[in-house]
């Protein structure tokens, strides 16, 4: 029984959610310094150039020239709390509310300049911060305005929501902009966290366990140097001396006199499905679908698997952090991609108030998701605690980057599909088996940071939760897979117990599910007879999916392919990231025979409304080249007890030599909202990648990575 | 652990330093003479973030004992600018946008200089060669080959003008 339901009455425009969540504008701008812009960001710069962008964005929204516009570091004492820096989300939250903060202040502007100067203040207009009429400049600017040093003007809850400048008239927004942080980078100068240098500033290391599940059974009598100090809490275990050089060599004392219990803790590497398909696991429906008609439509079914293994973030800088007490107060240097969380997490790890953590944040190298920032961070928390008022500053070793920072978890998807007469996919069901990724600190109401597992009394960290069941979080981000299908069912099994830690990695689930959906459509097409390009679009109505497809055929030459096998081979692979952001197709050209080898990787994507057209490929361009060493070489080792894979002799990722060559393409959709471009390309480079090895060689490989002995084994029980 | 007198050329300017002999040539870069452009990646050589010129080759610092610089010539990417100028390769590397997070570009930057030395009009796979010991975690690659090529051809106007 239903009731008639009234219609929903028209819902006013509201301000964007973390504009909303922080609604002063003078948190978002200042303009106390004469001629400058200073705006505030909860979001923080790694290298994917988002920076540069939002400071396109406000230029254009205030009228100003971009080299006005200063970026002010994230910091939990002075920016909006925007959550975590991750999931391709900055620009669509972050650009989004920074847009209508600067709307709105051109507005408060514009209004004073209006009574100043007796008129409306529609006949005003900007030029690079100068208010004008049509008569020309009026010398009144935003910063006379301002009023000088101060919040001023600005120090106002926003107000309803202005209308943005429409991107037609944009002038500084959607061209490529050259990034403001790369001078620095070509020329050395201090930027990274790595370089910050703090007057009086120690340095610590710790002494990581020997093993996943290890505990300090004993320490000897280490001979240290004079001014180091050895901080011992339970298994946690580190060192604070006056220089780098005396902290490295009094750590390797240290580690030398220590005694452990190693118990063997970790499944067997060789046989990541027995891992996966046996531990305890919570299984949850995330996408069910019945259509009874197409369930009995169903004349042939195709089933297969296909695996990831663990991954590693394997950045080219170790992690590091600095911290300095001050009686209660702690002060932390880190390169977080969650400054906010981390305080949190700090905080509730150490029974402080929230208060007593202040975290800012400075930049660090590349980070593809929750690595070892947060880690370190309350490393150098307990180091400092030693040694109250001074800093100190603690910088992993690539052994603990590698090793103890979280990895992305292994994956198994079971595929099942069922064509109809016609060569129509009428049924699917996927099954999704993994750990959690959703591990960041504070995740599930728990720190999660590593030294609270070792210290006097702590807990391993507990299996990472997965997100809300649905298709675009977790383990089953993309396992719902974006065509036209009726009858369809699909189940995460998201896995209970965690012997090796796991946490978000760069598209999350989404990497192995498009390469499995992906890899699998290909091998439907080949049952049905089908082009793989046409039986794609014959399952794909959203025509900006159909768009990147075609595109992607057409800029890799798919239509004139002919005469593959002999050891060459051309393969596709697409998404719509999360099911509701980025739509990307890949193309990728393979050689296979002693190895694989990608020479070629043509990708278009529609992101919708593009800031800066160089940035989006750039991160596409990178997406494709981590996704093509993913798929092609990587895979985490480890032996009962602890991770093998500690550094790059034993953690290959593709060279100079190796990475194909990638073009980019962007498919135009200025009336779409933005949607981030930094994970689009993961999934689908890796199924592009994975159906060329199959044209190339006639045997479809479903385990990762793509290596010649995979192949091999794969050609042998064909 | 003793100390020792280490006299080098760094950057053109002459050092004298204090040190553990053995101590890696990038800490005392790093630490002693405050050149932030060297940077730490694994300790083991095999990354190249940390890659400096010892009497113009390419060669990592952090696994270099410090006696095996002494009396030598040391540039880091400090060192390669032209006075305030840019260098060639500096230039092309912003002209480029040849980077993502930009933590392996002292690296790179020093490879390419070193390679652009010897070969003033390097193919695309030489500089691929030239740059192997170099990772990048980013993806950055395409364009980090396009600032090479493009500084040995603004360096070859510039030598026939």
């Amino acid at each position: 029984m239903s009731r008639p339901r009234p219609a929903p009455a028209p819902r006013p425009p509201r301000l964007p959610p973390t504009l909303a969540a922080n609604p002063v504008l003078a948190d978002w701008l200042d303009l106390g310094e004469p001629g400058v812009v200073t705006i505030f960001s909860g979001k923080v710069e790694y290298g994917q150039g988002v920076w540069t962008a939002l400071a396109q964005i406000a230029a254009e929204e205030l009228d100003v020239s971009l080299r006005r516009i200063r970026v002010a570091p994230v910091s939990t004492a002075t920016s909006p709390d925007e959550g975590t820096t991750s999931g391709s989300r900055s620009i669509e939250e972050s650009g989004a509310s920074l847009r209508q903060a600067c709307a709105q202040a051109r507005y408060v502007f514009l209004s004073a300049a209006a009574g100043r100067l007796g008129v409306d203040a529609s006949a005003l207009g900007v030029t690079d911060g100068e208010i004008t009429t049509d008569a020309g400049g009026t010398g009144l600017t935003y910063w006379s305005l301002a009023g000088g040093p101060g919040r001023g003007l600005l120090d106002r809850q926003a107000a309803e929501p202005r209308p943005a400048k429409a991107p037609a008239r944009w002038s500084v927004a959607g061209r490529s902009a050259a990034r403001l942080d790369i001078p620095d980078k070509v020329t050395g100068r201090p930027r990274f966290l790595h370089d910050l240098v703090l007057p009086g500033m120690l340095y610590g290391r710790v002494i990581r366990p020997p093993g996943a599940a290890a505990a300090l059974a004993g320490l000897g009598d280490p001979r240290l140097p004079s001014g180091v100090v050895i901080v011992r809490d339970g298994s946690f275990l580190g060192v604070v001396a006056p220089a780098d050089r005396a902290a490295v060599a009094s750590a390797r004392a240290v580690a030398a006199a220590a005694r452990w219990d190693v118990p063997p803790s970790l499944p067997d590497e060789r046989d990541l499905k027995g891992f996966l398909l046996s531990a305890p696991a919570q299984a949850v429906t995330v996408d069910e679908h019945h259509d009874e008609a197409a369930a009995a439509s169903v004349t042939r079914t195709v089933e297969a698997e296909f695996t990831r293994p663990f991954l590693a973030h394997a950045s080219v800088a170790p992690s590091c952090a600095v911290a300095r007490w001050h009686g209660a107060q702690v002060t932390v240097w880190s390169h977080s991609q969650g400054v906010f969380a981390l305080r949190g997490a700090i905080a509730a790890g150490l029974g402080l108030d929230v208060g007593q953590v202040t975290v800012n944040h400075v930049e660090g190298a590349g980070a593809y998701g929750h690595n070892g920032a947060d880690d370190v961070a309350l490393d150098a928390v307990l180091l400092a605690r030693a040694v109250p008022g001074r800093p100190v500053r603690v910088l992993w070793s690539r052994e603990d980057e590698m090793c103890w920072a979280p990895l992305g978890p292994a994956m198994l998807a079971r595929l099942s599909a069922g064509l109809d007469a016609g060569g129509r996919i009428a049924s699917w069901r996927q099954d999704v088996w993994s750990n959690g990724f959703i591990g960041r600190p504070g995740s599930g109401g728990e720190p999660r940071l590593l030294a609270l597992a070792h210290l006097a009394g702590g807990r391993p960290v507990s299996p990472a939760p997965d997100g809300p069941p649905t298709g675009a979080m977790g383990s089953t981000r993309n396992a719902v897979p974006g065509y036209d299908i009726p009858d369809r069912v699909i189940v995460r099994h998201r896995l209970l117990s965690m012997p090796v830690r796991t946490s978000s990695l760069r598209s999350l689930g989404a990497f192995l599910n498009v390469f499995a959906i992906e890899s699998f459509m290909d091998e439907l097409a080949a049952a049905a007879g089908a082009d793989p390009v046409e039986f794609r679009l014959a399952h794909l109505t959203d025509p900006r999916a159909r768009r990147v497809i075609e595109q992607a055929a057409q800029m890799s030459g798919w239509a004139g392919r002919a005469g593959q096998r002999d050891g060459a081979g051309l393969g596709l692979g697409y998404a719509r990231y999360k099911g509701s952001a980025g739509y990307c197709a890949a193309v990728a050209r393979v050689e296979a025979d002693t190895g694989v080898r990608v020479p070629d990787v043509w990708v278009a994507v529609d992101v919708g409304r593009v800031i800066s057209p160089d940035g989006v490929v750039n991160q596409v361009e990178g997406g494709a080249v981590q996704s093509a060493s993913w798929t092609l070489r990587e895979r985490v080792s480890f032996d009962q007890t602890r991770v093998t894979s500690a550094n790059w002799d034993t953690y290959p990722i593709l060279r100079f030599t190796e990475v194909p060559r990638v073009e980019v393409a962007i498919v135009a959709a200025p009336g779409q909202r933005e949607s981030g471009a930094g994970e689009v390309a993961q999934g689908p480079v890796a199924a592009a990648i994975g159906n060329a090895v199959a044209d190339a060689v006639g045997v479809r490989v479903r385990d990762l990575p793509l290596t010649r002995e995979q192949v091999a084994r794969a050609i042998e029980e064909s | 652990m003793e100390q020792h007198e280490l006299r080098m050329t760094v950057n053109g300017a002459s050092r004298t330093l204090l040190c553990e002999p053995d101590a890696p040539l990038l800490d005392l870069l790093r630490h002693d003479l405050g050149l932030s452009g060297p940077r730490f990646g694994c300790g083991l050589g095999l990354c190249g973030a940390c890659f400096v010129l010892i009497d113009g080759q390419p060669r990592s610092s952090c696994d270099l004992p410090a006696w095996a610089a002494e009396g030598r010539q040391v540039t880091t990417v400090e060192g390669l600018m032209d006075g305030e100028t840019l260098g060639a390769v500096q230039q092309a590397f912003i002209d480029e946008q040849a980077a993502q997070c930009g933590y392996c570009t002292s690296g790179m930057v020093v490879s390419a200089v070193a390679l652009l030395r010897g070969n003033h009009s390097p193919t695309e796979q030489e500089v691929k060669e030239a740059l192997d010991g170099n990772l990048c975690r980013c993806g950055a690659h395409r364009r980090i080959v396009g600032a090479v090529m493009r500084a040995a051809s603004e360096m070859n106007g510039r030598s026939t003008r």
